[in-house]
């Protein structure tokens, strides 16, 4: 009897399968050290999940996103890190030259390298697992987690909310002008088909300046499906450079939400560059939250063969005189598909708000689709607001322009296409990353497989 | 150097060229004239080869080669270059990326090495000054944002990088305010060498002020209706097209 308990207590500390009445009966036996905070909002968003199940054809907001066929491999889900032991160094090494940051990996989704402690710079920013922070930090974690990203809203949310273990907590203390990026790098390594879910947590205080570059990066070619979700709040006067690389292979699915909350006179800048994976949802919600805030959120995204990408960006102009801008451009391939949603909600109250959106497409086959969905909700008549949407091919006058001039059409749709990728890449401000990320898209355009040359996969 | 022979050429089904026959030698400049819509840019975009042109009948000769069978990069490679009526802007593509990379091509066509940077950057530094163009529009995106006299300027630009036997300037003077002209003008000019030869193509008799023709033919409903030295352009402009339009009336 006594040896049967064990033997199942025992089992939580394997994978587990992807049943998720009984997922959630686990967690229970697990949380018994964590803040309460943390175990009622664990509680909140299980209640949420259970209630709405994951997203159906019906759901509007993901509609073209084939969730039975994301849900057909046999994911595992582990509650617990594994113990690997192993050299991230020999596996892994960003080989950016001058790409000066301070690096954090996670592996499966949870912290590699020193969970227990949050690391304080000389600058006073701290940063670490987010285990470690729910010990060190919990007024910070109570004060912040789950505020962004709320319950109920959307069902991938509630499942990370309700089943995340780790990920990667930031700390910018009040008036740090931090330059020196910090680098995550979200790193898969099993010989199982797993669902890793992240959770991350920045948070800026005032007058802060802070630049996160976040990379998601396979290092097999296993199936993987990632959820994960990361929460930024941005203070008063505070300046954040959000950088995402999302370049794994095509046995990878990514869904990943970003909740920014930003307050008055905020500058935000968020680059979400897709490269490569099988399928990509990326959920982008802006609050703003205070006047003057404001948010620029700019996406390329390169996809081919039967590759999916989904970019759903939510704006919200909570407050008066904010200003956002959505630039979002891809190149679709091969019998790739594709969406834009870019919701615009400018608030009864949110006077002299100026808000624009443009998404521009260019496909390069008769049998990629791309589907683009603007939606301006606008409740306040002193506005400037603007969208546009373009899907086309690629400029045939330009391409007898280019060639008249000696320019092969391989290399004039080539220049074409990485000139019009430029319009986004251009405003990646740290150089070494900019220029990195130049030429993978100029491989991929190209029809190479890009990748930085350390990042190899590895055979499992 | 190039011979066109009894060339005929149609746009979506409809005849725009009906026979047009012209010799042009190394060293000459022939100015084509005619009234809107007599075909002038067709013929210019025959023989850069846009395809969206269909030649029906007739031959192009150049330097020897069938230039019909070439496609429009081979066509440059042999050293035809087309100065566009509307030079395209094309965003995210810099000045410098085009000419380095056209220069390049060409190169590559006639079996030479790649310039080097830095030789590149002396050629473009040297033929900037010799056109006059502001070398703020170089740094900047193919065409994006100029003003129309920029363009224009850019075209001479271009040509004067890639050193063409023959150049056709097709209404290259349109919309362009006296300075600009005169900018265009002189560089045309500088250009000319014993060795190559231009097709200026216009309306109006204002450029060859700057650009003084060999020959200048009249081109009028698809066929080329007279044909003389330089004063014929002023007699064009002092009478208009009517004289000719009356006097093949009377034929």
């Amino acid at each position: 009897m006594r040896n049967s308990i064990f033997m199942k207590e025992l089992s939580i500390y394997k994978e587990q399968n992807l049943d998720f009445g009984r997922l959630f009966d686990h967690l229970g036996k697990l949380n018994g050290h964590e803040p309460d905070f943390m175990k009622q909002t664990r509680k909140k968003a299980s209640k949420a999940f259970l209630r709405e199940g994951l997203p159906g054809r019906k759901d509007e907001d993901y509609k073209h996103l084939l969730i039975d066929k994301l849900f057909e491999r046999d994911y595992k889900y582990r509650f617990l890190k594994e113990i690997v032991h192993f050299d991230i160094n020999h596996l892994f090494k960003c080989d950016i030259p001058n790409l000066n940051t301070h690096l954090i990996t996670l592996l499966n989704g949870f912290y590699h390298g020193e969970a227990d402690q949050l690391i304080e710079l000389p600058s006073g920013i701290r940063y670490g697992s987010m285990q470690a922070a729910s010990k060190e930090m919990p007024h910070i974690l109570e004060k912040h987690y789950s505020k962004y990203a709320g319950f109920g809203k959307d069902s991938f949310v509630d499942l990370n909310t309700s089943l995340a273990r780790d990920g990667v907590f930031i700390y910018v203390p009040k008036n740090t002008v931090f330059n020196k990026p910090i680098q995550i790098v979200n790193l898969i390594l099993s010989d199982k088909e797993l669902l890793i879910q992240p959770r991350n947590l920045i948070v800026l205080e005032e007058n802060t300046s802070f630049n996160l570059v976040v990379c998601d990066h396979a290092l097999t070619m296993k199936y993987s499906l990632g959820n994960s979700v990361t929460e930024s709040y941005v203070a008063q006067n505070a300046k954040y450079d959000f950088t995402l690389l999302q370049n794994e292979h095509n046995n990878a699915s990514l869904i990943n939400h970003h909740f920014i909350h930003q307050e008055k006179n905020s500058r935000v800048e968020t680059n979400t560059l897709s490269l490569h994976a099988g399928l990509i949802r990326n959920n982008h919600f802006v609050t703003l939250n205070g006047e003057g805030a404001e948010n620029y959120a700019n996406g390329l995204y390169l996809m081919d063969k039967d590759q999916y990408i989904d970019n759903w960006v939510y704006m919200d102009h909570a407050k008066p005189n904010c200003k956002s801008e959505q630039l979002y451009k891809g190149v679709m391939d091969g019998q790739s598909k594709g969406v834009f949603s870019g919701r615009i909600l400018v608030r009864k109250d949110s006077q002299a708000t100026e808000a624009y959106q443009r998404n521009n497409n260019i496909l390069l086959t008769d049998d990629a689709k791309m589907n683009s969905k603007p939606q301006l909700e606008i409740y306040a008549d002193d506005v400037k607001c603007s969208h546009g949407a373009t899907v086309g091919q690629i400029d045939e006058e330009a391409m007898f322009y280019l060639r008249s001039r000696g320019i092969s059409k391989k290399e004039a749709s080539l220049m074409m296409m990485y000139g019009f990728t430029n319009d986004v890449i251009r405003r990646i401000r740290i150089d070494s990353l900019r220029e990195r990320i130049e030429e993978l898209v100029y491989k991929r355009l190209k029809g190479e497989l890009a990748r930085c040359d350390n990042c190899g996969y590895l055979n499992m | 150097m190039l011979i066109i022979n009894n060339l005929h050429a149609e746009i979506s089904g409809k005849e725009i060229l009906k026979g047009i026959s012209l010799k042009i030698k190394p060293g000459e400049v022939h100015a084509i004239m005619g009234p809107n819509g007599s075909g002038k840019s067709t013929l210019a975009s025959v023989l850069a080869g846009r395809d969206m042109v269909n030649v029906t009948a007739g031959e192009v000769i150049f330097e020897g080669r069938n230039l019909l069978d070439l496609s429009p990069e081979e066509r440059s490679h042999a050293g035809i270059f087309l100065g566009f009526q509307y030079p395209v802007e094309i965003p995210g593509v810099s000045m410098v990326n085009f000419m380095k990379t056209a220069i390049n091509e060409i190169r590559k066509a006639k079996e030479l090495d790649p310039l080097s940077p830095s030789d590149f950057l002396k050629l473009m530094r040297e033929k900037k000054s010799l056109v006059e163009i502001d070398s703020g529009l170089t740094s900047r995106s193919v065409n994006e944002g100029f003003s129309g006299g920029e363009k224009k300027k850019n075209e001479i630009f271009q040509m004067a990088m890639l050193e063409p036997k023959l150049a056709i300037l097709d209404e290259t003077d349109s919309g362009l305010d006296i300075d600009a002209l005169r900018v265009v003008a002189n560089g045309v000019n500088k250009l000319k060498t014993p060795e190559n030869a231009s097709i200026i193509i216009t309306h109006y008799q204002r450029l060859l002020d700057y650009i003084v023709p060999d020959f200048v033919h009249v081109l009028y409903k698809g066929r080329i209706v007279k044909s003389s030295g330089k004063e014929l352009a002023l007699e064009l402009e002092e009478k208009g097209y009517d004289w000719i339009k009356k006097e093949l009336e009377q034929i």
